[in-house]
């Protein structure tokens, strides 16, 4: 992990969420939250603070889990949580973190991969996906704008996160038609 | 309800999987999972349905199949448990000058080790023959594999590369 390349946090810690949040019941497409596009927030709003930690909580106990959206958890926000933290594809790195209203301002090095979704239980599909990716949003408690230039893994989890935001799955972006596969159920 | 699996072939035209599809949404048959895809100018669709009888099923497709120039089959089959597996997904990638026996080989190889081919295309390309796989591995035995295909390859003049499909989660 390379932090220093990835300055965009500034002190923003998740201690700026105060108290622990609550794990929330992930929700399966299809449903129709995960297919619209969420609303913008308020990163100061105490709603907003609430919502990011309970994203957090949510991601904390799910196995495997490197990220989570608001329409995951049922609230069509513009809200997500990341943490690439320790994964075997990931360089640069900003810790675990979550941020409002984010859109990808510069995208380049596009490579395909295969990815799947807790929201989409049974399936992966092979995905073209940013690998430098600069993005800009809102962090939530002290609303401060950051801009987050990453790469690799945490590049692809940002994008993903990002679509979910924009009520868009893995599948709305799948290579092609024999680019979709059953995921495997572990014994 | 019954499970049935459907085959139909043909000359590809426009306006297969529509026709086929509607014959089936009429007769209440749900698609669950299915391939079509185009194989040197002949359409090629796998179904398997949910709902309708055999019997039924084969004799609405029948007009479709009337003018020789779609075959389609119907049978029942059992529906499955899901299905759990220990193994590993890799993807399996063949090429080289078309020969005999390029596809027996190296499934053989794969096989014998335990791997379970999950979907496999195939395409001649003038000289080119090209083989895609989607095989499931027992874990612990890739390295072996590898080295097996690679010596199996190596008979049969193509070059051959086994890789991890292990998807991301997000």
């Amino acid at each position: 992990m390379n932090r220093e390349e990835g300055t965009g946090l500034g002190d923003w810690t998740l201690d700026v969420l105060g108290p622990p949040g609550q794990v929330r019941p992930v929700v399966s497409a299809p449903a129709a939250v995960l297919s619209r596009a969420g609303g913008e927030v308020d990163p100061t709003a105490e709603q907003t603070v609430r919502l990011a930690a309970d994203l957090v909580a949510t991601m904390r106990v799910a196995p495997g889990c490197v990220g989570l959206a608001a329409p995951q958890i049922g609230v069509g926000a513009r809200v997500f949580a990341v943490d690439v933290t320790g994964h075997p594809k990931a360089r640069i790195g900003h810790g675990a973190f979550v941020l409002c209203n984010a859109v990808v301002v510069e995208a380049s090095r596009w490579k395909a991969g295969r990815e799947g979704c807790m929201s989409v239980a049974d399936l992966t599909g092979d995905v073209k996906r940013a690998g430098h990716l600069v993005v800009e949003g809102a962090l939530p408690g002290t609303g401060a704008t950051v801009r987050l230039v990453t790469d690799a893994f945490e590049a692809r989890a940002l994008q993903h996160e990002i679509d979910h935001c924009a009520g868009l799955l893995f599948l709305d972006r799948v290579a092609g038609a024999h680019a979709v596969y059953q995921r495997k159920v572990y014994l | 309800m019954s499970e049935l699996a459907i085959t139909v072939i043909g000359r590809d035209r426009p306006g297969i999987v529509a026709d086929v599809a509607e014959v089936l949404a009429r007769l209440g048959a749900n698609l669950t999972d299915s391939t079509m895809t185009r194989l040197r100018g002949h359409f090629a669709m796998t179904l398997i349905c949910v709902g309708p009888a055999e019997a039924e099923a084969e004799a609405a497709l029948a007009p479709l199949a009337a003018d020789g120039q779609l075959l389609a089959t119907v049978r029942v089959v059992v529906p499955d448990a899901e299905q759990t597996s220990n193994g590993v997904p890799y993807v399996l990638a063949v090429h080289g000058a078309d020969r005999m026996g390029i596809v027996a080989a190296m499934t053989r190889v794969l096989a014998e080790a335990g791997g379970n081919v999950t979907d496999l295309s195939t395409r001649l390309a003038g000289a080119l023959y090209v083989v895609l796989a989607e095989v499931e591995l027992p874990p612990g035995v890739a390295e072996q594999v590898t080295g097996r295909l690679a010596a199996t390859a190596a008979e049969l003049g193509v070059e051959v590369t086994l890789r991890p499909a292990d998807p991301d989660l997000l």
